[in-house]
């Protein structure tokens, strides 16, 4: 199994095993979609840590995913985004402010909770 | 030629080999792993526009040396109709249609240098370098290697 995806309280935390196909990806995104519902998350946390690589098409995956799991109620955080994969986004030049990120899954939870508590988005 | 890989790009899941033999090349070459990454990202750019806009084609990865650099060079290539306007592909991609144009210029900015041509009927490639300047204990290796070679 490529992607993880396990239950913790409120969240659904998935942690990409490995480099990931675009078809991987986008199969990931949907069945995260659907257990967002079924599993009636809060929050969900996506581990790229096992991303070598996060190009344009990952990127926007990824922003979409945060953004469809909007859509079905929940809040999403991308955590794990190595050094020198940040430094290749920003030469990039991607606009991934959408994106909510954290450093890791301890500060990805305290991310999430202070949103429960305030009952609205950092920086919106 | 040195180090020559080359990854057949059929469909989206060679892109994860492209990624893969770019990165571990660039390591070999003794790309520390930020640059191996950035290179491992523009490969997998130009690899996707082969699978995206024409669905077939290659990318050949090897050393080049010069006198006081090494260069990893990455050249994708294919057979389909070409770029109509290379310029306005590299200035702006074609993100209005369906945002999947930032490929070009996006390995570009993470290149020292990027080069597409297209053939005369069909067919386009592309060519990227990247440069890593030799230490002095690598210069001196290199020396004695020439030498060696004569």
């Amino acid at each position: 199994m490529t992607v993880a995806i396990l239950r913790q309280g409120d969240d659904l935390i998935a942690s990409i095993q490995s480099d990931l196909s675009d078809r991987e990806i986008l199969t990931f995104r949907d069945e995260l979609a659907e257990r967002v519902g079924r599993e009636r998350a809060r929050g969900v946390i996506v581990d790229v840590s096992a991303l070598d690589v996060i190009d344009s098409f990952v990127a926007r995956s990824l922003q979409s995913l945060a953004a469809i799991v909007r859509l079905r109620g929940a809040e999403a955080v991308i955590v794990g985004i190595r050094p020198d994969v940040a430094i290749a986004l920003v030469q990039f030049n991607l606009d991934l402010r959408p994106l909510k990120t954290a450093l890791d899954l301890e500060e990805a939870r305290a991310v999430l909770g202070r949103e429960t508590l305030r009952g609205g988005v950092d920086g919106a | 030629m040195e180090h020559d890989v080359v990854v057949d790009i059929t469909s989206d899941s060679d892109l994860v080999t492209a990624r893969a033999e770019a990165r571990a090349l660039a390591a070999r070459l003794g790309f520390s792993r930020t640059d191996a990454t950035l290179v491992a990202t523009a490969v997998s750019e130009i690899a996707r526009n082969i699978v995206v806009h024409v669905g077939r084609g290659r990318i050949a990865m090897r050393l080049v040396r010069e006198d006081r650099r090494h260069g990893l060079v990455a050249i994708a290539t294919d057979e389909g109709p070409g770029i109509q306007d290379v310029e306005a592909a590299l200035a702006r991609g074609n993100a209005a249609r369906g945002g999947l144009g930032l490929g070009l210029p996006g390995a570009r900015r993470l290149m020292d240098e990027f080069e597409v041509t297209c053939g005369p009927e069909r067919g386009t490639t592309v060519t990227m370098t990247k440069w890593r300047v030799l230490d002095e204990l690598e210069l001196l290796r290199e020396r004695r290697r020439d030498a060696a070679g004569r």
